[in-house]
């Protein structure tokens, strides 16, 4: 019978209001200024610079390869190179932003940029309160304001971050072992000259297997870093791309 | 002294007019009914606003405003209005570039000037009406259609579509309305043989019974008390008939345009309007500020019209958190074909309730009752099926090919 619904939608409501009053376990909303909600590790709103130890400016992953700063949709970030080199983790020189700003009145947060960047330079951030009194400059942040430690990154995102420390250590010690191997290949190619093909074998076994013996060591140099940018990549992608299908 | 305590405010009232020269007795006597009409109802309208959200919050177990805070002192919440107030004030006014100025400036005058005027002839106590109208019924509907013009002026003269389609749905949906609220005061009109408010209370007074006889203790007066519940719910544009104003659906409706101390205007208006008519289902089913049983007489009248003025309008709130908003053809439909005919049929038992009134038989009495709730009850259902078309069904969509 109509009205029949309603007395019991009123029935509910006046059980919502009574309730609240008693049971607080009822209450939806939190406090916001004062309380803040566990942080969720998918949540993603501007983009940082992740760097390594303890120098923020010494242990910047970005190489300035201003790959980000061509697939960004509204364009909002500007790279500019600077002309000294630095040493990436693996040791080997490497370019440095000189300048590197984001405007996140422009960001949209869609995350292209560290889908894209092969040096997991680049992570999305969680931090929301960002307002300010300046609609422009404020708004733009610079190399400075945009950096955030490695550990940082671990807090947030737990999972990605162990997974790619655990690739770049695994990088760093593949490079050791490489160096050692060429080191001992150089060495004993300087005492025996004759048994010059022997030793090769010896330093590609050390670092790839699927290398062919008669692989001489500047072809097989790029394996490993090929390695170390293409496996990681999988990980920061899957969890923006939806499984509609299953 | 129980006397005194009841007639207080309407001895002040001649003790002030009393005091000033004679010339002026008259514009004092209009001002001193008035002021305090303003002041009472403007309180009311600023507390309303804050209940209101807390109960809607409570409601969905939200906790509603608690912020707001006095030189530091914690007040729950409570001086939301005066923020709301500031806030209001020094807004900017904006007026858009192709609006037609005056029109569009006049319209929340044109809706708050009315919406005041409504309480004139509600009385609020035992001779405690500002104007004893002889006609008071009619002038209170007559005057209180008089927002429809001004929703028609807001949204016309803002040269916005949904402006104009909020205009439009309050038209349509305010004059539905209406007839059905019209119709179903006529039976407490017919029986209560008078125009005038005050008389229409006086009605229903305890007289020589025990009980009071409020026109809602009867099947026809129940019938039309919902009826005119509902219609006065459409009429002051409330959830669940908020169309006009459908946030969701066209922005703001008619008040899109509308900024700062104006849209405060509507606000108010709105607000306003709801309390009269609150007040009026009040006087004519309620025993405006009658007490319900002769014991209870010694409780002051302006208290009892506020103890039933205070629970219609919680019942408001109460209905717009639990209710969802209507479609514009759902919202037609049940004006013309549930409520129109409800209070049509009501008129003849109200007229068949006055008739068998005169019965002497035994058992009379239980008769009268059961052939009108009967009528009353009967119609109910036979209409509420035919709104649900006889069922009910999960709709079915029909895409265009
Ligand atoms: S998150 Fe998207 S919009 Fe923001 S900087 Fe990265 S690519 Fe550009
Ligand atoms: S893609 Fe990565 S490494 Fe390249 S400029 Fe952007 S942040 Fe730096």
């Amino acid at each position: 019978m109509l009205g029949l619904g309603i007395i019991k939608g009123l029935v509910e409501t006046g059980r919502n209001f009574v309730g609240s009053y008693f049971k607080p376990e009822r209450l939806v909303t939190i406090q916001y200024p004062e309380k803040h909600l566990p942080p969720v590790e998918a949540a993603r709103t501007i983009p940082f610079l992740v760097y390594d130890g303890k120098d923020s400016m010494k242990g910047l992953r970005c190489t300035a390869c201003t790959i980000c700063e061509t697939e960004c949709p509204p364009k909002c970030i500007y790279i500019v190179k600077d002309t000294v080199k630095k040493p990436d983790y693996l040791g080997k020189m490497q370019n440095q932003p000189k300048v590197f700003d984001i405007d996140i009145s422009v960001c949209m947060g869609c995350g292209i940029c560290v889908e894209v960047c092969p040096f997991e330079s680049i992570k999305m951030d969680q931090v929301f309160e960002l307002s300010g009194s300046d609609r422009f400059g404020a708004m733009l942040l610079h190399k400075a304001q945009l950096v955030k430690s490695n550990d940082y990154f671990g807090e947030i995102c737990h999972e990605q971050a162990t997974q790619i420390n655990a690739a770049r250590a695994d990088d760093v010690r593949k490079a050791e072992a490489k160096a050692k191997a060429d080191a001992d290949a150089k060495a004993k190619a300087a005492a025996v000259a004759v048994s010059n093909a022997a030793a090769g074998v010896a330093a590609v076994a050390a670092s790839s297997m699927t290398a062919t013996p008669g692989t001489t060591q500047p072809d097989s140099k790029p394996a490993p870093k090929a390695a170390s940018t293409s496996t990681p990549l999988p990980a920061p992608s899957k969890p923006t791309v939806p499984s509609a299908t299953p | 002294m129980i006397d005194s305590l009841d007639q207080i405010f309407v001895s002040l009232k001649h003790w002030l007019v009393g005091l000033t020269p004679e010339a002026w007795q008259p514009l004092v006597s209009i001002l001193v009914s008035i002021v305090p009409i303003m002041a009472l109802f403007g309180t009311c309208f600023a507390a309303t606003t804050i209940f209101e959200r807390k109960i809607l919050g409570r409601a969905q177990n939200r906790l509603g405003p608690n912020r707001v805070r006095a030189f530091g002192v914690k007040t729950f919440g409570l001086l939301q209005p005066i923020a709301d107030g500031i806030k209001m004030l020094t807004k900017e006014d904006i007026v858009p570039f192709a609006a037609d100025k005056v029109v569009h400036f006049l319209a929340p005058v044109v809706l708050t000037t009315p919406a005041w005027m409504l309480f004139s002839v509600i009385p609020l106590g035992r001779n405690m009406a500002a104007i004893d109208l002889d006609a008071g019924i009619l002038f209170f509907f007559a005057v209180g259609s008089a927002s429809e013009l001004a929703v028609f002026m807001a949204g016309w003269s803002s040269k916005n579509k949904y402006s104009l389609v909020g205009s439009m749905r309050a038209i349509a949906q305010m004059i539905s309305y209406e007839v059905p609220l019209v119709l179903s005061t006529i039976p407490v009109l017919m029986l209560a043989g008078t125009l005038s408010p005050s008389q229409v209370v006086e009605a229903q007074g305890v007289g020589t019974g025990f009980f009071a006889h409020w026109f809602v203790f009867t099947p026809w007066g129940l019938s039309g008390f919902v009826v005119f519940l509902i219609a006065a719910t459409a009429e002051s544009n409330r959830s669940p008939f908020d169309l006009p104003e459908a946030e969701s659906e066209i922005i703001a409706g008619f008040l899109t345009e509308y900024s700062g101390f104006k849209y405060a205007l509507f606000f108010l208006g709105e607000y306003i309007g709801l309390f009269a008519v609150a007040g009026m289902a009040v006087t004519l089913f309620l025993g405006g500020w009658q007490a319900p049983c002769k014991a209870l007489e010694f409780i002051p009248s302006y208290l009892w019209f506020f103890g039933k003025f205070a629970v219609l309008i919680v019942f408001f709130i109460w209905v717009r958190a639990t209710l969802p908003r209507l479609r514009l053809d759902q919202l037609l439909a049940l004006a013309w074909r549930f409520l129109v005919p409800l209070a049509l049929i009501n008129l003849v038992v109200a007229a068949l309730w006055h008739f068998m009134g005169s019965w002497q038989f035994i058992a009379a009495m239980p008769v009268r009752w059961g052939i009108c709730a009967m009528l009353v009850v009967l119609p109910f259902v036979w209409f509420a099926r035919l709104l649900n078309g006889g069922k009910v069904a999960p709709r079915k969509y029909r895409y265009a090919e």
